[in-house]
This record gives C-alpha cells, structure tokens and sequence, in this order.
C-alpha cells in the first residue's frame, strides 16, 4: 500500500480523497483537510476573488494542492478564462473543467467539455475535467490532453451515489487514466464502493458539508477510501450476485 | 385627478419588442385554474415525500392546506438548501441611483403622482456611493431606479453600471423593463443579472392597480426576463407583490414564471424575491389574502422544495429576526447596510426620498457576523464575469 501513488499528470499524491471546498464554513476548511488526509482540494475560482476580506484560498493550509474548477463557465472560451484567473490568483496548473449549461441538474455539457480541455491542456493546465460518463466523450478527453476523468455519479447535490455505476465500470476498464468519482457520493460506502471498482479517486463535498459532524464524516470518508483501494488491490473474492450455482452440474453429461 | 384605464393593458405601446405569448398564457392559464382549496392534508403529505417537485407539487404546498404543516416543510428545505447550497448565504446590497417614475401604481411610495423629494445622482455622487459601500468589503451590488425611462435613460443606467465594474464583481439592475437590444447594451457595460417584479398575475387586477405609464403593459413587463436573457444576461429574478392580490395565485404563477423561464433557457440562473404587502396591525378582520410572517415563509418553503438549485433572496423589508432564521432555511441572499432613498451611503448626502421603510438597518459587518454566529458561511463574491 505504500506504494499506492495516484499519479496525475506527472504528480503523486498518497491520498485518494480530493476535498471540494465550496459548501461548508472556511474557517472549518483546516480541520476538514486534516481529517480526511487530503492532499488536494477544490475552490471555486468564483469564490476566490482576492479583492475581497474573505477569500477560500487563505483558509486551505499549505502544502495543499489546490485543484481550482471553472465552475460557472458555459462554454470552452469561458473555461479557459476562468482557468487563466485562477493561475493568476497563484493556483498552480491544476484544473478542474467544469462547463455547465443547465441550472437545475447541473449535468456537464460533454460537447464543450472536451473543447475546453483540449484548449487548456495546450495552455499548459493540467486538466481533470468533469463529465457525464459517456465513453464516447472519454475517449475524447484522453484525446484533448486530460490527466484524468471525472465522472458524475449522480447529480451534483443529490448525495444519491453511484447512480452512474456500470458506466463509470465501462470508463475503468476501457480508460486508461485516473477514473475519479466526482458528484452525487453521499455515504462513505459509496465511496468506498467506487473505489472497490477500481476507481483512482473519489471527490465529495455535499455529503460532507451537510453532515451533522463535519469533521467527523471528512474522517468517516477517509477510512471508507482507503478500506475500498485495499480492497480493490487485494482482489475481490467471487460474489454471487443473483442465485447459488446449482449444485449438480449442468454440464456433468458430457462423455468424451 | 388621473384618467383611469386610458389605454388597454395588454396592448403593447410603441417602441416595445413583443415576443410569442405561449409561456405567458400557459402561466394565465395554469394560474387561473389553480383552486388551491381542493388539497388535503394527504397531498401535501405526498409532496413531502417526494424526490423531485413538478408544478402540480407547487399547487399543493402553497394551499392553505399545506400551512399546517410548515414544520415539516421547513425541516425539508433545510435539507434541499444544504445540498445544493451548503451553508454559504451572499451578501450584497442594493443602490437607489434615482426616484423618478412615470407609471402611477396606486399602492407604491414612488408613483408619479405623489409629491415626493426626486433625485438622480451624478457619476460623480454615484461613484462616491460605490467607494462607500465596497469599503465594507462588498462585491455585490444591485442598482435601483425608479421607473421613467425620460429621467434615468439606458446611457445613464450604463454609465452607472460600468462605473460600478470597478469596485464589484456582480452587478445586478432593478429598473424598468426594457428591450433586448437595451438590456444587452447594459449586459455589455458590465451587469449580468436582472430583476423585474410582475407585482400581480392577475391581469384584471394588474390593470386596476397600474394606471398609467408603462408599466400598465402587462406583457411587456412579463416577457421582461425572457428579453433580459435574450440581450445575454446571465440570470433573471422573479416574484409578486404578495398580498396585492390573491397571494398564493400569485405565488404559484411567479414560480411557474420562473420554471417555465429556467425549462426554455436552461442555462439561466433563476432567483426568487418575495415582497409583501404587509397586514394592518390589529385588523379585527383577518382577510384570507393578508400575508403575515406565516404565509411569507410558507411561499418561501414552496419555492425551496419546488426549485431546490433557485436563489431566494430576502430584503430588508422583513426584520432581523425573520431574515436571521431563513437564510440557511431556504433563502440563499441578504443584503445589509441598506439605504432606500437616493444614495446616503456613509456620509454622503442622500438626494431623493425612500421607496418603503426598512425594518433591517443593521450594518454589513452585523449581518455578517450574525451569519457567523449561526454558523453559516457569508460569500462576498460568488461570480465570475466572463
């Protein structure tokens, strides 16, 4: 397990937990990244404005990488703006894409997911973008210059969990890239089942911020992670998954 | 003495933009059939177990029979606004840049025909407020004129706007109702959101209660947000005057305004405002239209469930104790350190008189720490302009 590295674009983390920051008091950010063994976590480069007294980048700790999203983009272009001013802002060349049309369900728009990350992975980003998981558009974004892929598993919000669950499989087995679970995990047993899947990484944020022990579910999430990533290294005995094998055999007739 | 009912309400007048009346008759349509006294108890029951709300849900939890059970609603809405909002309420306020108005609407302070103190301020004055309130730490902040489209022309909304892009990182307008082209000059000059109060949607009502001026045009002022979106703006804000009419018509027809608006442009941000006529005090009668502190916050609950990802913003209309509890609840925006009459920011003079009393006079740095000490999370910028 020690050697268990999630490399993205080049860079290893020992954590396969990446904290989103947006739905929970900043000054519980600290306690909240200590808890879940975080090395990586999200801000909306919306809410990072340093003109302002209260901005989320001076409440994460040092020594944390920051994973700035594009959240409140329509479209590529607005991508690439918004992930120009989070390196101005000094957030490093991580970015999470995150094009969003649509205001109720905010499901990502595949379609200019890909052309944004095409054009941030020539701008030099390292690009984890968040898609609905489709293999089609996948293999599109390892095409566009990502360094990971990050699946819904359901709606932003819902806390409703692997809801996605056999496509997200297809993107395991046929991707070759980090498979990151990102939206929709709302139990550490969701988590930690998409990571017995062979998922590299799972994000959360609603599940955690909406928890009546904040700290606690940050800590609850860690365990579930790395008790899944063992798992899925062990190798996962047989289950059953509908009905016992018939105990004469059925092709015990044959002669040869 | 004004001429009543000089011209008719649902005809445009020239120079207004007409778009397709489909949305807007589905929303008469719906809203006139609406019978909110046919609902049970067990409905609203049903509603409350539901995953996902459709317009027949918001039908029932806005009846009088959904008004019992206001407590199982409010635990509910915690839930919906957690999810999709976590703790984080926005903090912005609004500006008056100019009281003058050309509509006369019988129940509002500004009307043409009352001999209040007008004013408009300058760039200059209107630049002196800005240094005032963003010195608080604000990066919100919503312009306000009165209607008259002679006295505060769109040049002058625009310059204000594009000032105001130097000290705010989100600007909304509350004017008056203007073309597409019109609000996308404004879009242009640095505003992306937009709030247009249909007041009520009932038009026979709409058509006794507004005069005269432009405003007397019922669908031009309806098809306003779906125009502000058109011109490129990025969201649009809905709601009625409750208790001008039969406020829960009215509730039920701003919120299927407002969905019917978010299904064509489903990239729209959609918010909600909910101001009230409020009740005599110690009225013997109790009129079954009047909006007391009960039924503000069952529409407010209604828009919640039925519109979890919608922003409901509360004004300082109501008081400290109604807007502390329902921030985190159900609604997502406050404004503090507001001043209702033409500027008087800080120390500068304010040049026209207030609209309607506040009953929140606190400061931006109490709302905020109010917010604080009930453990949310107070967001000062939450958008980027692109």
């Amino acid at each position: 397990m020690n050697n268990d590295k999630l490399v993205i674009g080049g860079h290893e983390f020992n954590s396969r937990f990446i904290l989103g920051s947006g739905k929970f008091s900043m000054d519980m950010t600290k306690t909240v990244i200590e808890n879940a063994g975080v090395e990586m976590a999200t801000i909306a480069v919306r809410r990072a404005d340093s003109g302002s007294s209260d901005s989320i980048i001076d409440y994460i700790p040092e020594g944390i990488t920051l994973l700035p999203n594009t959240s409140g983009a329509r479209t590529a272009e607005e991508a690439l703006k918004i992930a120009r001013l989070a390196r101005e802002l000094g957030c490093g060349d991580f970015v999470k894409v995150e094009v969003i049309r649509d205001t109720k369900y905010l499901l990502p728009d595949n379609y200019e997911t890909v052309r944004a990350t095409e054009m941030l992975a020539k701008d030099g980003f390292i690009v984890m973008p968040y898609m609905y998981p489709d293999l089609n558009a996948a293999r599109a974004l390892v095409n566009a210059g990502a360094a990971a892929v990050m699946p819904l598993a359901s709606p932003i919000g819902s806390n409703k969990g692997l809801a996605t669950k056999d496509f997200i499989k297809i993107l395991v087995d046929e991707i070759d890239l980090p498979i990151i679970v990102d939206a929709g995990i709302g139990r550490p047993s969701q988590a930690c089942e998409a990571m017995e899947m062979g998922c590299a990484a799972v994000m959360a944020n609603t599940a955690i911020a909406t928890a009546g022990n904040v700290a606690l579910m940050a800590s609850a999430f860690k365990s579930a992670i790395e008790a899944g990533r063992a798992a899925y290294l062990a190798g996962m005995g047989r289950v059953l998954e509908h009905r016992a094998e018939a105990s004469s055999p059925l092709t015990g007739f044959l002669e040869d | 003495m004004i001429k009543i009912r000089e011209t008719n309400h649902m005809e445009y007048m020239d120079g207004m933009e007409q778009l397709d009346h489909t949305l807007m008759n589905k929303v008469l349509k719906m809203t006139e059939e609406y019978d909110y006294s046919r609902y049970t108890a067990v409905d609203v029951r049903n509603v409350l177990n539901k995953d996902s709300l459709d317009t027949y849900d918001l039908a029932v939890l806005l009846s009088p029979a959904a008004q019992p059970m206001l407590e199982k609603m409010a635990q509910k809405a915690k839930l919906e606004t957690a999810k999709h909002f976590g703790n984080t309420v926005c903090m912005f306020t609004p500006l008056y840049i100019a009281n003058y108005c050309e509509n006369y609407c019988v129940y509002c302070g500004f009307n043409c025909s009352n001999k209040i103190h007008r004013g408009k301020l300058t760039m200059e004055e209107i630049e002196a407020e800005y240094k005032t309130i963003a010195a608080t730490g604000l990066r919100e902040i919503l312009l306000l004129t009165g209607e008259s489209k002679t006295a505060s022309p769109v040049e002058y909304i625009t310059d204000a706007v594009r000032l105001a892009k130097k000290y705010f990182s989100t600007i909304g307008i509350e004017v008056y109702p203007m073309n597409s082209d019109e609000y996308a000059m404004i879009k242009e000059a640095g505003a992306d959101f937009v709030s247009v109060y249909q007041e009520t949607y009932n038009p026979v009502k709409y058509e006794e209660v507004h005069l005269r001026g432009p405003k007397r045009v019922f669908p031009y002022r309806f098809n306003a947000q779906e125009r502000a979106l058109m011109g490129g703006m990025r969201g649009v804000a809905f709601g009625s005057l409750l208790g001008l009419s039969d406020f829960r018509k009215d509730a039920y027809a701003a919120g299927l305004h407002a969905f019917f608006i978010q299904q064509k442009y489903p990239w729209a941000e959609i918010s909600y405002s909910l101001p009230r006529l409020r009740p005599y005090i110690n009225n013997a009668e109790n009129n079954p239209n009047d909006v007391h502190e009960t039924q503000l916050l069952q529409v407010m609950l209604a828009y919640r469930l039925f519109m979890p990802y919608a922003g409901i913003t509360i004004s300082t209309r109501e008081r400290a104790g109604f807007r502390d509890n329902v921030v985190g609840l159900a609604a997502t925006k406050i404004s503090a350190g507001v001043k209702v009459g033409i500027g008087g920011h800080g120390d500068n003079e304010q040049k026209g008189d207030e609209q309607f009393e506040i009953s929140d006079p606190r400061s931006v740095d109490e709302v905020r720490n109010s917010l604080f000490e009930k453990g949310l999370q107070p967001v000062f910028t939450d958008y980027v302009r692109v």
